[in-house]
């Protein structure tokens, strides 16, 4: 049994939660002793309410985003809640595309403008109703949204001072050498693609 | 000619506007490249725009190219003031998908080290706090306790700050016993004798406490909405601590105190890091005390690897080793949520694996966030001098709020 940190047994919760929430939830899984709730995207304020005043989760700690390119809609937003009575920690998840906006729990809880803030910066996800929405990690004047999986980790553009004009300037990125990314597929395990020399016996 | 609201007379009879100053993003007091936009009237703050991210260093899409070993040390470097707070949390997470079990000697050394941490964290904020409300003495005193901490933990991993010592599945190396008995010796005898000197010239000071005390004062319900955590919310009256709570390693074997604060000031929040250094000392004899023998790193080949002399017997044991430091190992699909009592707050990793050797997703919560985000409504109506003080309470590195 690893030893992180243990609350409150995780007994029953499911049940009061979709209980409580009725037809916003979408479902309730719970996998590694943590329950994830995943909630109808355009309902997240009625039942985040619902998880704090009926079920007693006081405080929001975390709102993470997650990109998934393949699925859709592509974006995952997960709110990490604590309730300080019960000691128990849930997560809440809603999916949402680009062009559809999350509804803002600013109204709840004040500590979302900020998380809510970073998640439309790194994915570019907009929230509906927060009063706002300004970038907040990447520089003034950035463009592109740095956490999608199809944003390089190189970036597009570098940063120098330069003697000749006397101030800091934006270039493309020129690296001498590529990222190397490795691949540790096993062949033995499922990789689908073709070992060099393979296609020969293809071909036959 | 009507007055508009923003212009205040004054006694000379001209009129001035309320105006807005750039605090920092260079400043002592700004603990870090913090911009603060003040629109001021006259020395009161009306508003206050925190402009975070100048010391954005994409940590968390890094980590998505590494595997979960290598991505460790970059827990060290978010809070360069509490290195090994921040490993704890990520290292807990990987285990907690990986269902791997620590061995007991490990999870004693954890706390150990955590709460020696916690003591070389307090010594910097509580130190930089008396200096920005101007007492410079106590400060140079709390430096030399955080400058024997450094040289336990060089002793311990080699490194001074960036300790990278804490792995998935128990510590890298274990200790020599001439450490434990220098950290008891430490703890008996140096610890409490500077700690008390430096503490007794500002705890009672008057000056000291007529800058804070009553200062951004937050209650209970506030600390609550604003995602308050560690000593900010035990200062505001709440008694909510995770390693008691919720606890970890071997925290539920250890005995102490958490300490609160009565009125949520920024001498509140003082107090409660001073009581919290004196309990990780507690916390620390303990653990000396209890400590049993045994491994230090799991057994289970998989995660953690083998010892360095079974690598020139065994055929096994070599194949592990090129494997974990190559390929590392693979964390079952899934995604948690882990979070630790590291000094400054709630630490937290939500970490999302797809059953591969890298992270898929690994989002750090940083203490800093919230507080600072709060900065603004604890500032209004208090004087520009406040700024240092409020800031200095809140305990913020940036190397963790801008990740």
């Amino acid at each position: 049994m690893h030893s992180a940190p243990r609350y409150a047994s995780n007994d029953g919760v499911a049940d009061a939660i979709a209980k409580a929430l009725g037809k916003h939830v979408v479902q309730i899984t719970e996998a590694h002793g943590e329950i994830a709730v995943e909630v109808v995207t355009s309902k997240l304020v009625e039942a985040m309410t619902l998880l704090r005043d009926e079920l007693a989760y006081q405080q929001l700690m975390e709102i993470a985003g997650v990109d998934w390119p393949d699925h859709d809609p592509r974006f995952e937003v997960v709110y990490c809640l604590l309730s300080l009575t019960k000691n128990h920690r849930i997560r809440v998840h809603v999916r949402t595309n680009e062009d559809v906006a999350v509804p803002s729990v600013t109204s709840i809880w004040p500590v979302a403008g900020w998380l809510e803030r970073e998640v439309f910066d790194m994915y570019g996800v907009l929230f509906e109703g927060n009063s706002d929405l300004r970038r907040i990690l990447t520089d003034y004047g950035f463009s592109g949204h740095p956490q999608r999986k199809d944003f390089p980790l190189t970036g597009y553009t570098e940063l120098r001072y330069s003697e000749e004009h006397k101030r800091v300037m934006y270039e493309p990125v020129s690296l001498p050498q590529d990222f190397r990314k490795f691949d540790f597929m096993s062949p033995w395990e499922g990789a689908d693609y073709v070992l060099p020399g393979d296609e020969k016996g293809e071909q036959k | 000619m009507s007055l508009s609201p923003d212009l205040a007379p004054t006694t000379t009879g001209e009129d001035i506007a309320n105006y807005t100053i750039n605090f920092g993003p260079q400043h002592p007091a700004a603990h870090g490249v913090l911009r603060l936009v003040m629109e001021l009237d006259g020395e009161i703050i009306e508003r206050l725009d925190p402009h975070v991210g100048l010391l954005h260093r994409g940590t968390e899409k890094l980590i998505e190219y590494k595997t979960y070993l290598q991505a460790l040390p970059y827990f060290d470097r978010l809070d360069y003031c509490s290195p090994l707070g921040m490993e704890h949390s990520y290292v807990l997470a990987v285990e907690k998908l990986l269902n791997v079990e620590v061995p007991l000697r490990a999870q004693y050394l954890r706390v150990l080290f955590a709460e020696l941490t916690r003591i070389c964290n307090h010594m910097l904020n509580l130190g930089s706090h008396v200096m920005d409300v101007g007492a410079m003495t106590p400060n140079l005193w709390l430096f030399e306790i955080r400058e024997d901490c450094l040289n336990f933990f060089e002793r311990a991993s080699g490194a001074r700050m960036h300790a990278a010592w804490f792995r998935p599945g128990g510590v890298h190396q274990d200790v020599p016993l001439k450490l434990l008995t220098d950290i008891a010796d430490w703890l008996d005898n140096r610890v409490p004798q500077l700690f008390e000197d430096a503490i007794s010239l500002v705890a009672d000071n008057r000056i000291f406490k007529q800058r804070n005390v009553d200062i951004a004062v937050v209650s209970k319900e506030d600390s609550i909405r604003w995602g308050f955590s560690g000593p900010m919310i035990r200062a505001a009256g709440i008694p909510w601590d995770i390693r008691k709570s919720q606890p970890y390693d071997v925290y539920d074997r250890v005995e102490f105190d958490v300490p609160v604060g009565t009125k949520g000031d920024c001498y509140d929040r003082f107090m409660v890091r001073v009581e919290e250094v004196r309990q990780s000392i507690r916390i620390m004899k303990q653990c000396l005390r209890d400590m049993p023998e045994g491994p230090v790193l799991t057994e289970d080949r998989k995660v953690a690897p083998p010892k360095r002399a079974d690598m020139k017997q065994s055929m096994e044991a070599l194949i592990h080793h090129f494997k974990l430091y190559t390929e590392g190992f693979k964390v079952p699909e899934g995604s948690v949520y882990v979070a630790t009592e590291s000094p400054k707050g709630e630490f937290g990793v939500y970490l999302v694996s797809d059953g591969t050797n890298k992270p898929y997703r690994c989002k750090i919560r940083p203490t800093a966030f919230s507080h600072l985000q709060a900065m603004d409504f604890m500032s209004r109506g208090h004087m520009l001098a406040d700024t240092t003080a409020i800031l200095g309470a809140l305990d913020i590195v940036f190397g963790e709020c801008d990740r």
